[in-house]
């Protein structure tokens, strides 16, 4: 195997400098209703703020509509926030054009949550990984380009012998190696990997969360791990953002968060997630929470969980609780006016 | 106790362009009145397809052989104004994806309201009653107004509850539910759960979970039969499974779970590879090309049957089992 050379010059960020930080992120979607009504906003994510360190990983967990993958895509600049700073690496990225965000690119790579969906049926496997390199490196040689994918196939647990094959060839598991190589192949320094593992089994997910581990390790790259599934999260995060209807709850160290969760909507979540082991699950004691998540396009006033909130009183009808530690920790917040 | 439902010798087999695909081989079950029995299996283990074939729903191209017996009358070969006596009435089952079982341009009550009026002959207004009852069971807010909206008004959650109450409202005494929480929330399948949790403990119904979720399994099951590539591997009590377990793939999945109640610094036991393909699926055990302490007869010796290993518990293994330590035992 030839030894190739890193892609990027190295750079003077240490392990657990802050590389990304998100400040007041707004994502609004005008959404209008009926003919001639007016536009009326959906505030998929608002006032949400948060720092991601070199090599560390950050889960963003939540319910369906929670606006997790929405903070994903801003970030990337996959959508253009509403308001907000997103700073990388010390350049505020919000709502740069596309041809400024390029040089950019090289750095901030996702993974999507349906592998076969986000393959093009029509080209070979090989093709996949390399398209990334051809087109922010048009320079590189094809011999370059072929030993980089087949090395970073190697990497992902791929055959190398299979680079000429298509996606449809591939189980779902070995789809999610595809687009975790295509990721990986420019040699990011923050994968974006928006329920990577939701759509397998068991046997193999356990498989995947191993392969991002281990890459990260190597690579010593951040991640910002999107997933509604808390097992999941626990096992692969250092820091766990919960988020519910666009706006942060608690933000905590994964010890802390799980052992002590301050806000009622985490504890609820916490308790929500079936463990593996018929004596500890029936005897926990669950917290059900009542009802369904309100539309984000008229969210309750003040605090958005008070609808299903088993401690809302009448000062959550009124104020939005803000997003803060206890004393002077600032390390661990938590949006809730009555917090444990 | 007597069975509700008994399997004997089950199999499915689908003849496709690509040659006929075993999707369950030699499968026997009893479910008794008033249980819980999990089936757990990754996708293609014929989970679904076998319970399928109990209910009379498989595809076209699909066949069936063997044996289901509800409370002592055939159901394969039985013609399809009997079948349907029974199944909807004193059998039923709900899927994953509420929102494509039910109809989309049919409101919720007239859905309901045709089941009792076909099953039991009920006129409109008792059975429009029943169903606002039923609803009303499964917590639904305003069951009577709610009865002349249409699923798309419904969130995904309700539309499972409404499911679920289309499924007891003949009071079926067996209740299939295949993987009926996975479309869902985490805390609204914990609403779902607790609904199955109290339907178990007031009404006496049985209930079949079909699902890939030990944690499901895990509150809710007394037994758990575990599958793979269309046979069951290894049967028991819940606890037996989960504390004792002594085939290699129940094993494996235990261990490749992330779990919420402890923290693990060191990597998942993930299972390496994948399932085999039912098509082509390779001589003596299914597991062996996944398994770590494959042996001899493992690949020499056709598949290990399933050998009673304790009271009600069974394992299809060539290994005699493992130590309490975890040590595998030729």
């Amino acid at each position: 195997m030839t030894k190739l050379a890193p892609l990027k010059s190295q750079s003077n960020v240490k392990l657990g400098d802050t590389i990304l930080e998100v400040d007041n992120l707004k994502m609004y979607f005008p959404i209008r209703q009926g003919v001639l009504g007016a536009a009326k906003p959906l505030k998929a994510v608002d006032r949400v703020s948060f720092n991601l360190g070199a090599g560390e990983t950050l889960a963003i967990v939540g319910e369906s509509g929670s606006g997790k993958s929405t903070i994903g895509r801003a970030v990337l600049q996959l959508l253009k926030p509403t308001d907000g700073k997103v700073v990388w690496m010390g350049n505020d990225i919000a709502g740069l054009k596309p041809r400024a965000m390029r040089k950019h690119r090289a750095d901030l790579q996702i993974v999507f949550q349906d592998p076969l969906a986000s393959l093009n049926p029509r080209m070979t496997v090989g093709d996949i990984i390399a398209e990334p390199l051809t087109s922010l490196y048009p320079k590189m040689k094809r011999t370059e380009v072929r030993e980089r994918v087949s090395q970073m196939m190697a990497k992902v647990g791929l055959l190398p012998q299979m680079i000429n094959r298509y996606p449809h060839e591939f189980s779902g598991g070995q789809n999610q190696r595809i687009g975790i190589a295509r990721a990986m192949v420019l040699e990011p320094r923050l994968i974006v990997a928006d329920e990577p593992v939701s759509a397998l089994d068991v046997s193999i997910q356990a498989q995947i969360v191993n392969l991002l581990e281990r890459l990260q390790e190597e690579f010593e790259m951040s991640m910002l791990f999107i997933s509604h599934d808390l097992s999941v999260v626990r096992h692969i995060s250092h820091r766990i953002m919960v988020l519910y209807l666009g706006n942060v709850m608690e933000i905590a160290d994964r010890i802390e968060l799980f052992e002590k969760p301050r806000h009622p909507y985490t504890q609820a979540l916490i308790s929500a997630a079936p463990i593996p082991d018929p004596d500890k699950e029936s005897s926990k004691k669950r917290i059900i929470l009542e009802g369904d998540i309100p539309s984000p396009l008229s969210p309750p006033s003040g605090c958005v969980f008070r609808t299903r909130c088993p401690r809302a009183q009448s000062k959550c009808t009124k104020e939005i609780p803000e997003l803060a530690g206890r004393g002077a920790r600032t390390d661990r917040k938590v949006a809730c006016h009555f917090p444990d | 106790m007597s069975s509700v439902l008994s399997v004997n010798d089950l199999t499915v087999r689908f003849a496709t362009p690509d040659g006929e695909v075993k999707a369950v081989n030699n499968v026997s079950l009893d479910v008794d009145a008033g249980e819980c029995l999990g089936v757990v299996g990754e996708s293609g283990s014929g989970k679904s397809q076998l319970f399928m074939a109990v209910m009379g729903l498989l595809a076209s191209n699909g066949k069936v052989g063997g044996s289901a017996k509800y409370e002592g009358t055939e159901l394969f070969g039985l013609n399809m104004k009997d079948l349907n006596k029974i199944r909807g009435s004193k059998m039923s089952m709900i899927f994953q994806d509420p929102m494509t079982s039910l109809t989309p341009h049919m409101k919720i009550g007239d859905q309901m309201t045709e089941v009792l009026q076909i099953h039991k002959g009920m006129g409109h207004r008792a059975a429009s009653a029943r169903s606002a009852e039923l609803l009303d069971l499964m917590r639904i807010p305003e069951a009577k107004k709610r009865l002349s909206q249409y699923p798309h008004e419904f969130s995904g959650g309700m539309r499972q509850r409404v499911m679920i109450a289309m499924a007891l409202l003949c009071d079926p005494k067996l209740l299939i539910a295949d993987e009926p929480t996975t479309a869902l929330d985490v805390t609204v399948q914990a609403q779902i759960l607790d609904l199955f949790a109290n339907l178990k403990k007031e009404t006496g119904t049985a209930i079949v979970m079909i699902t890939h979720d030990l944690g499901v399994v895990a509150g809710l099951c007394d037994r758990v039969n575990v599958m793979y590539a269309g046979r069951f591997v290894e049967t028991g009590d819940v606890r037996e499974i989960f504390y004792n377990p002594q085939h290699p793939y129940t094993r494996g999945l235990l261990g490749s779970m992330p779990r919420l109640d402890e923290i693990k610094s060191e990597h998942l036991s993930a299972i390496p590879g994948q399932p085999p393909n039912l098509q082509d699926l390779p001589p003596g055990c299914s597991f062996q090309a996944r398994c770590k302490y494959r042996f001899e007869p493992c690949v020499e010796d056709p598949h290990p049957g399933l050998e009673s290993i304790g009271k009600d518990r069974m394992k299809a293994c060539h290994l005699r089992g493992f130590s309490k330590d975890g040590e595998a035992l030729q």
